[in-house]
């Protein structure tokens, strides 16, 4: 099910995300899907998350489906050129899997794999002009397509609480311009950073989801904070994770601490996008404790 | 050795503002310069009051040989409100370097072909990509100097103002937007998503 139609019902839209193995078994990934995820309205399959080689987010996106479960399929511009990707959009649309996100993805070198080339025949803001183009009944090149075109809910990525928000935000402008509908949040620690942001981002008249990460402890935090772009973590939430290791280690406290955030963040956006990264179990307890279920 | 092509009359003619001075670099003269047109246009823009003055010269792609060139037209730069690079893309960013406070465009495409361009300066570079990108991005190019390359603005991988691939290298977009913000020209980033071609 396309998830434009719950943005369009004023749903408060909750999606989640996996990621696929290393390897080809899809048994825990499917499980902890089935067990876990019930309440999530879709689940984003990640395509090769930080340049790491892995099973690909299409078949994931299939495998959940067969499951009954709704899936949003990630597409990445690192490792494939704009042929490949409108050949797997195609693919997508044969399988029956209607909603995408567009990412430029990270650089090779970030990943286990540097020596591959690194593509970016496309990008974010191109790769949503070109689905767009798909569903105008035609490929990028300008030739028509045989049949029904193909029909997404396309989605796109920006950073509240990146240090270069203007600059985000000028991005965000060019993905609205090209077709995206909705937007996922880089991981936010920071409410009131999200809610200044979300005070210029209402002119875009877009659902946006606050994107959330539990975090398993200081370590974590500290590391996040340090090396991943867009995230910036304040001391109390370094501090809680340090005050009491046992809970922490058990995710009481992380989970405590995104559901404060979800509750304030709550009235500022459409919807809660979690990024799990393999505490798939503790999104039941987040959901309750955020109040949304 | 390399190649140029005028852009088109119309997007050149956008971009030269109320006072324009053109910087027209015939270092590389032997590699095909449209020179005849170059000139018509020139000369457009001179009788339309546009132009205030034309500065045929070389080798601007070198800041030192670029700082002894412009030294005698200083004021007559200071005056104006856009500069107009005849170049390749190595040319016009150093004069967009030099001039950071002027908005600086591009009157040329830079077509691939093996070898290298002018004097390039250790600073600056450019891949010759076919279809310059500067009117756009301030005059930094986002080829060359943004680590994948990309035209439709910053990726996610910017912290701190530096590039998700090295950390000592300054985001290209990070700066391209600054630039522009300083200019007041951020409009210029608005512009449909653009494809590269890599037809050859
Ligand atoms: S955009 Fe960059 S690579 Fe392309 S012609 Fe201009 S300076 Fe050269
Ligand atoms: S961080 Fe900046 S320079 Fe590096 S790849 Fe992204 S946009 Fe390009």
């Amino acid at each position: 099910m396309r998830i434009s139609e719950l943005f369009a019902k004023g749903e408060f839209v909750l999606t989640a995300e996996v990621g696929p193995p290393k390897g080809f078994n899809l048994d825990h990934l499917l499980h902890e899907a089935e067990e876990f995820l019930q309440d999530i309205h879709a689940i984003n399959v990640t395509d090769c998350q930080s340049s790491v080689m892995r099973l690909s987010s299409l078949a994931t996106c299939k495998a959940l489906k067969d499951k009954g479960l709704n899936s949003i399929y990630q597409l990445t511009c690192r490792d494939r050129n704009r042929i490949a990707l409108q050949s797997d959009l195609l693919a997508a649309a044969y399988f029956g899997i209607d909603n995408m996100l567009a990412l430029t993805g990270d650089h090779t070198v970030m990943g286990d794999t540097k020596q591959a080339k690194p593509v970016f025949d496309l990008d974010s803001v191109s790769l949503l002009h070109c689905v767009k183009t798909l569903e105008s009944g035609f490929d990028i090149a300008g030739n028509e397509l045989d049949g029904d075109p193909p029909k997404f809910t396309k989605g796109a990525v920006v950073s509240p609480c990146s240090d270069s928000v203007d600059v985000q935000l000028a991005k965000m402008e060019r993905k609205v311009e090209a077709g995206a509908e909705y937007f996922q949040t880089q991981a936010v620690y920071d409410s009131e950073k999200f809610i200044r942001f979300m005070e210029k981002a209402k002119q875009f008249k877009i659902p946006v989801q606050l994107g959330v990460i539990i975090p398993k402890n200081a370590g974590m935090a500290n590391f996040m904070n340090n090396n991943i772009a867009g995230v910036s973590i304040p001391a109390w939430v370094i501090e809680e994770l340090k005050a009491d290791k046992e809970k922490t280690k058990a995710g009481i406290t992380g989970v405590e601490i995104v559901a404060k955030i979800i509750k304030e963040c709550r009235e500022h956006c459409q919807g809660v996008h979690i990024m799990a990264l393999g505490w798939e179990s503790k999104v039941p307890a987040l959901l309750e404790q955020s109040g949304l279920k | 050795m390399l190649i140029t092509a005028l852009k088109t009359p119309d997007e050149i003619r956008a971009s030269a503002g109320a006072k324009t001075v053109i910087i027209s670099c015939e270092g590389c003269k032997e590699v095909h310069f449209p020179e005849a047109e170059a000139l018509a246009l020139y000369q457009e823009l001179k009788d339309s009051g546009n132009a205030l003055k034309v500065i045929r010269t070389e080798y601007v792609c070198s800041p030192e040989n670029l700082t002894v060139q412009t030294k005698k037209h200083l004021d007559l730069i200071e005056s104006a409100d856009t500069l107009v690079v005849f170049s390749c893309g190595v040319g016009v960013q150093s004069v967009s370097e030099k001039f950071a406070k002027k908005p600086v465009f591009a009157g040329c495409d830079t077509i691939p072909l093996p070898g290298y361009q002018g004097v390039t300066p250790l600073e600056v570079d450019c891949d010759q990509c076919g279809e310059c990108y500067l009117n756009s991005t301030g005059g930094i190019c986002p080829i060359a100097s943004c680590s994948k390359s990309l035209v439709n603005g910053q990726c996610g991988g910017c912290k701190d103002g530096k590039c998700e691939v090295d950390k000592e290298m300054d985001c290209a977009w990070e700066r391209i937007y600054k630039r522009l913000e300083k200019l007041e020209l951020l409009e210029n980033m608005k512009y449909p998503a653009k494809l590269r071609n890599f037809a050859p």
